[in-house]
């Protein structure tokens, strides 16, 4: 292959420097898609740099100045993605929001950042952003995608943004040299993108990427799956999120390949399928949200199709992994598994739309043993890795043949990793953040001077292999009364590994024992109601059933046994339980927006069931207040059973302790 | 330009600006004093009002007022025994239900009228009908006129289906949607066929709240998107007097009074008749 690292003008080390290599490369090559009026719209990286330049000019009449913010708010669209090498290239600052926040949310990361210009992408998001307005001095100027709506809106600060376009290519002739200026004066050490944290614990913290940590890591993680120009990806996990930022934009634009954009998140699978997309990331959730439809039609099918079903994936589990992994398997087993492809797994994955998946990454919560056999027997390349927005994504993945569930692999190219004598992983690489944006506390407290970055996680590396094992959050990981290892991170990945348990909150730090809070899947747990005849009116009603608690405490009990086997950790067995009255919901700070519980403030709001849970009452009466989308607030209030479960003791085989 | 403004400037000194900046213009459709009998029962007694163009216009009443025979009226589905429809200024014969429509006039059903067993798309299509031109020779061996027809039709559809926010379940059997969504499929039917006059018989008859705001959202933005005049029939009177800028009220066949919400809300007979009595 052509080295494309370098051109005549030497290294290319920028994203809008890449855009311009795209464009001179591969004109034709189609870089975005979207669909739209249900057909994909497609542009070619040339078009894509033309339409890029328009929006950046547009920008520079509108009078942006280098080291401006530019806030983008909205869910995957091309033209939202344009608006960051624009930013770029005019020395902005792109600042990609989370489009599901809330207002106040948003104010704070406005504010914070004190941007001077919003592009949204509808009315809902030029809503939100009116509605702050009057408490961001520096904001001027609000740009929109879609027109619908905003036709009556006082147009002096707003804008459409192909109007916007239009005004750019108007001035082409007067604006251009100076865009060139301001793109030639770009180098490696600005900054590329900031990024602000979910943050599990205090408010969002803005990092600050640059255009080095974002190309050396798209550069060396490329190389290390050897992703090139003709991957399709699918854009749609929020534009806010580092991964999405460096699929899309970063690997995206370092390798050339097809960003597509879903029409809307309803048609997402519909649209997965259409692209079949090569390369593929999903978290968790996703990956175990598809199974248990797959599971839920399976039970609906017929008879026989359910028996070819189980029959091939039995077989799938047993050699399909080791096929993926190139290992040694017996020619009636490969022919066998062959068959299955034709019948059962090649039309599964092309439903599932991961027919063509060359490369999948899963990552942010640990994932289930048995839903990651699953793809994987499939034949689907699904691999973990590990990292954060500060390392810009990467810090340790895994390489092809060295997959497993319970590791997150060895280090990415170019990192370093260290564990300290408190178990926490430090990192390395030349990916490491800047700083986080006026929070130089912050920032002296997360990386050091040698530049080495805590991640927070505590966790080991495995000998033999080398590859990183993460046990829990470093500052979750605690002591139980006796001194025993809490980790409850460890407990509640296991619990949500089945597929009746959405969520999981385990208490215990400084007690004697363990304690849960479970959240019930609603998809799984209503189809068993239904399949089982049992009549329910709301979530609560079903969550509060008594054969729904029955069900939960076997699994319950399961985990426990599988604690109990690991000596290090047997203390972190669940001795009572109970089966919340509502889903833990982002809207009410129970969890970030990338769906991470927030222990602390779930541990303060429901402080009056953690005590029924130490006290041994058998049921407790509570009232809580739930946030609605548009903010408004409510209370629910319940009566929750509280659950013993079985836990084995320690030094004896299996001892029940009802 | 929409139609509304153009007429605005085609009919200088009528009309007026509403509070939220939209146009509203000329008469569009007239009612002289219509009366409709079913054998010896008058369901509608010598009742005479005006739709305007751009404005969304409501009839109310209680349950056999004669609400949805004066929509089919409009709808020329019934021909009243007495009175006129002047429609665009001029009187309107007595017309069948699809010539009235090639006029420019679609409605929805309270009863929801879909082919069930047909996708949103397909249902949405049927609303294209009187923009079809081909025939039937054409469109079955879908060729030159029927196929170019076929593809600019559907480009329509599917800018409807993108306004509604139904692209999800675009291939979607109707039989196989919730209450709520069928509703929208057919106010999106009756879009398609791009009608200067809109009548929407109980478009929320049956809904939750959340599917209620969501339909009012609807209703305002084609109105305000399009410029389509819409005449309603709606039960919930919040939703009445939050939508509407005029209002028809009707009682046992007769109208008890017409105007704005605050007009018609502070209406006696209107109170005594319909609302109950009035909050100090």
């Amino acid at each position: 292959m052509r080295d494309i690292s370098h051109t005549a003008g030497g290294p290319v080390e920028t994203v809008p420097a890449l855009l311009d290599r795209n464009a001179k490369t591969w004109p034709d090559r189609t870089a975005y898609r979207e669909k739209e009026f249900g057909i994909w719209q497609s542009w070619t990286w040339a078009e894509a740099r033309e339409e890029i330049r328009a929006l950046a000019l547009g920008l520079l009449n509108l009078g942006v100045q280098p080291g401006d913010f530019i806030a983008i708010i909205g869910t995957n669209r091309p033209h939202l993605y344009w608006a960051i090498p624009a930013a770029q290239m005019l020395g902005a600052v792109p600042v990609p929001l989370y489009s599901d926040s809330a207002a106040e949310e948003m104010a704070y990361v406005l504010d914070h950042c004190g941007a001077r210009f919003v592009v949204a992408e509808d009315q809902e998001q030029v809503d939100k952003v009116l509605e702050v307005r009057a408490g961001l001095p520096a904001l001027e100027h609000v740009l929109y995608l879609d027109p619908r709506g905003m036709r009556k809106y006082d147009h002096a600060h707003l804008h459409d943004f192909a109007h916007i376009q239009e005004q750019g290519r108007a001035a082409r002739d007067e604006l251009t040299p100076e865009l060139e200026r301001r793109a030639a004066a770009l180098g490696p050490e600005d900054i590329c993108v900031m990024l602000y944290t979910s943050g599990t614990t205090g408010k969002p913290k803005g990092v600050v990427l640059s255009h080095r940590n974002i190309v050396e890591t798209s550069r060396n993680s490329s190389t290390f799956d050897d992703l090139g120009p003709g991957e399709e990806v699918l854009a749609y996990l929020p534009m806010a999120w580092v991964g999405d930022f460096i699929f899309s934009i970063g690997q995206a634009y370092w390798s050339g390949f097809c960003v597509n954009c879903p029409e809307s998140a309803e048609t997402l699978s519909t649209d997965l399928r259409e692209i079949g997309p090569s390369y593929y990331f999903a978290p968790p959730r996703i990956f175990e949200t598809q199974l248990t439809n797959v599971m839920i039609r399976m039970e609906d099918a017929g008879r026989f199709k359910k028996w070819l079903f189980d029959k091939f994936m039995a077989h799938a589990r047993r050699v399909g992994g080791r096929l993926l992994d190139r290992q040694p398997v017996g020619t009636a087993d490969r022919l066998l598994y062959r068959l299955g492809g034709w019948l059962v797994y090649g039309p599964l994955k092309d439903t599932l739309g991961l027919g063509r998946v060359r490369v999948g990454y899963t990552a942010g919560e640990a994932i289930g043993p048995e839903i990651f056999d699953f793809y994987r027997s499939l034949g689907i390349n699904l691999k973990q890795l590990y990292g954060q927005t500060e390392a810009s994504v990467f810090i340790t993945q895994q390489p092809d043949g060295e997959v497993r569930s319970d590791t997150v692999g060895v280090a990415s190219p170019g990192v370093e990793l260290k564990i300290d004598e408190s178990g926490e992983v430090f990192y390395r690489s030349p990916g490491v953040f800047q700083l986080y944006y006026k929070n130089p506390e912050s920032t002296a407290s997360t990386k050091d001077a040698e530049g080495w970055v805590a991640t927070g996680d505590a966790g080991f590396i495995e000998e033999g292999t080398g590859h990183l094992r993460i046990i829990d959050r470093a500052k979750d990981v605690g002591k139980m009364a006796d001194g025993r290892l809490f980790a409850p991170k460890y407990v509640e990945n296991k619990l949500k590994f089945f597929p009746a348990i959405l969520e999981a909150v385990v208490f215990g730090d400084g007690r004697e024992t363990c304690a849960a809070f479970i959240n019930i899947d609603l998809t799984a747990v209503g189809n068993w109601a239904e399949r089982n005849n049992i009549a329910y009116s709301s979530y609560q009603e079903l969550a509060g059933h008594p054969q729904v608690l029955e069900t939960i405490r076997s699994h319950v009990e399961e985990v426990n046994r599988s604690v109990a086997a690991d000596e290090m950790l047997s203390g972190c067995q669940i001795h009572r339980f109970l089966v919340l009255h509502k889903e833990l919901d982002a809207d009410d700070g129970e969890m970030t927006r990338t769906r991470k519980v927030r222990r602390k403030i779930v541990a303060e709001k429901y402080a009056d069931l953690i005590a029924a849970l130490y006290d041994g009452s058998k049921q407790v009466s509570t009232r809580t207040e739930v946030t609605y989308e548009d903010g408004r607030k409510g209370h629910i209030s319940a009566t929750l059973t509280l659950c013993d479960a079985a836990v084995v003791a320690q030094g004896a085989e299996r001892v029940a302790a009802e | 330009m929409s139609v509304a403004e153009q007429m605005v400037t085609d009919q200088p000194g009528e009309g007026w600006v509403t509070e939220d900046g939209r146009r509203i213009g000329g008469v569009m459709m007239e009612m002289r004093n219509i009366t409709l009998r079913f054998g010896g029962v008058e369901a509608i007694k010598d009742i005479s009002f005006d739709i305007r163009q751009g404005e969304i216009r409501a009839i109310i009443g209680p349950n056999g007022a004669g609400k949805s025979s004066m929509l089919n009226v409009i709808s020329g589905f019934y021909n009243p025994q007495e009175g006129e429809v002047w429609y665009h200024g001029n009187r309107r014969p007595r017309m069948r239900p699809y010539e009235v429509a090639r006029q420019g006039v679609a409605r929805t059903f309270q009863n929801i009228a879909l082919f069930e067993g047909m996708t949103v798309l397909d249902n949405v299509m049927t609303g294209r009908l009187n923009h079809m031109k081909s025939g039937i020779f054409r469109q079955a061996l879908w060729f030159g006129r029927a196929e170019r027809e076929e593809i600019e039709n559907r480009e329509k559809v599917e800018q409807i289906i993108d306004f509604l926010e139904i692209q999800s379940i675009r291939k979607t059997p109707v039989a196989r949607l919730p209450y709520g969504l069928k509703k929208r499929v057919e106010l999106a039917r009756a879009l398609a066929a791009e009608p200067s006059l809109l009548l929407l018989d109980e478009p929320m008859a049956g809904m939750n709240v959340e599917e209620k705001e969501d339909m009012s959202r609807f209703i305002l933005d084609v109105n305000d998107e399009f410029g389509t005049t819409i005449a309603l029939i709606e039960h919930d009177m919040g939703v009445v007097m939050d939508l509407s800028d005029r209002v028809v009220v009707m009682d046992y066949g007769r109208k008890i009074g017409d105007g704005t919400p605050e007009e018609v809300r502070s209406n006696q007979d209107v109170i005594d008749a319909y609302l109950g009595v009035a909050h100090e």
